[in-house]
């Protein structure tokens, strides 16, 4: 397991960029705590062009259901955890 | 949900369900794969005999390969630690090679239950588990198993409590990942082979448990 340069809380940043993208749109903006750093992978933003791909850090991320669909969830402290590149990735307290 | 492929209305006069004749044009994606891969046997890059070789190698592995983890697991402690430490590791070692994938364990407890979905596409532990169903890959398991597991799994026939913690895993880029079911009670005595019997594909999705004895 690697050591990140990121605080535990973090957001999804709430980019809408065109292309590939391995972000799942209902997790942007959203936030949630890293479960664990899985190192670092190349990324697939550049590898679906063909182009050379720098390998990237990628953490597990870690949200509630609450903190993904509100109140509407079935039971929000289930769990919900998606892997995230760490360019997707901002310090939670930053505004 | 188990079901909702099912096209009913396929029946032949005689009551046999049939497939409808595949004859609409090839798509643009269809024509370029036909194109890659004779480009590829006519350059000798590999052959036609290799091709079905391999098509035949992915559709002879199935969830007895998974099985076969998972009793270990519940068997073994040091497996289970190596396991749950390094799945990928754990796994080559019995011969279930991942590639450059990476593999997690994620297990079943009496206060959690794990469930796998890939909302972007149809991601799945195919060196342990084969060729993915057709409701893991379709728009409704996709888009409700991370909204309203608990509904998801009630359709499968599993309904928890809420004491139970529900953790849902959207394997969004190189993680695959397979869950350890919950070793049913009564099971003490069971060897190994006897325990795989008890594994079932969704067990090890998540949208099932391990059978009783």
């Amino acid at each position: 397991m690697q050591k990140s340069t990121f605080t535990q809380k973090v957001r999804v940043k709430p980019m809408m960029p065109p292309g590939h993208v391995r972000t799942p749109a209902y997790l942007r903006g959203k936030t949630g705590v890293i479960e664990r750093s899985l190192g670092d992978f190349p990324n697939p933003e550049d590898l679906a062009y063909g182009v050379d791909a720098k390998a990237l850090p990628l953490h597990r991320v870690r949200f509630t259901m609450a903190d993904v669909w509100g109140e509407e969830c079935e039971n929000g402290d289930d769990t919900l955890d998606a892997e995230i590149y760490e360019h997707w990735l901002e310090p939670a307290d930053a505004t | 949900m188990p079901h909702d492929h099912h096209d009913h209305d396929h029946l032949s006069p005689s009551g046999h369900p049939y497939r409808v004749d595949d004859d609409t044009a090839l798509s643009y994606w269809q024509t370029m794969e036909i194109a890659v891969r004779e480009l590829l046997v006519e350059k000798e890059i590999t052959t036609a005999a290799d091709i079905a070789s391999q098509i035949e190698t992915m559709d002879a592995r199935t969830p007895s390969n998974g099985a076969k983890v998972v009793a270990r697991a519940w068997s073994d402690p040091d497996f289970h630690a190596a396991l749950m430490a390094d799945a990928s590791e754990a796994t080559r070692d019995m011969g279930y090679d991942i590639g450059a994938l990476k593999l997690i364990a994620v297990e079943n407890t009496d206060d959690t239950h794990n469930m796998i979905v890939c909302t972007l596409c149809s991601c799945y532990p195919r060196n342990l588990l084969g060729l993915p169903p057709d409701w893991y890959k379709s728009r409704a398991y996709r888009s409700r198993t991370v909204r309203e597991p608990r509904s998801v799994l009630a359709e499968f026939g599993v309904t928890l409590p809420d004491t139970t913690t529900v953790r849902v895993h959207d394997s969004t880029a190189d993680m695959r990942y397979i869950v350890i079911p919950k070793r049913p009670g009564g099971t003490e005595n069971m060897s190994q082979s006897e325990l795989e019997e008890l594994v079932s594909r969704d067990s090890m999705i998540g949208t099932g448990v391990a059978k009783a004895p």
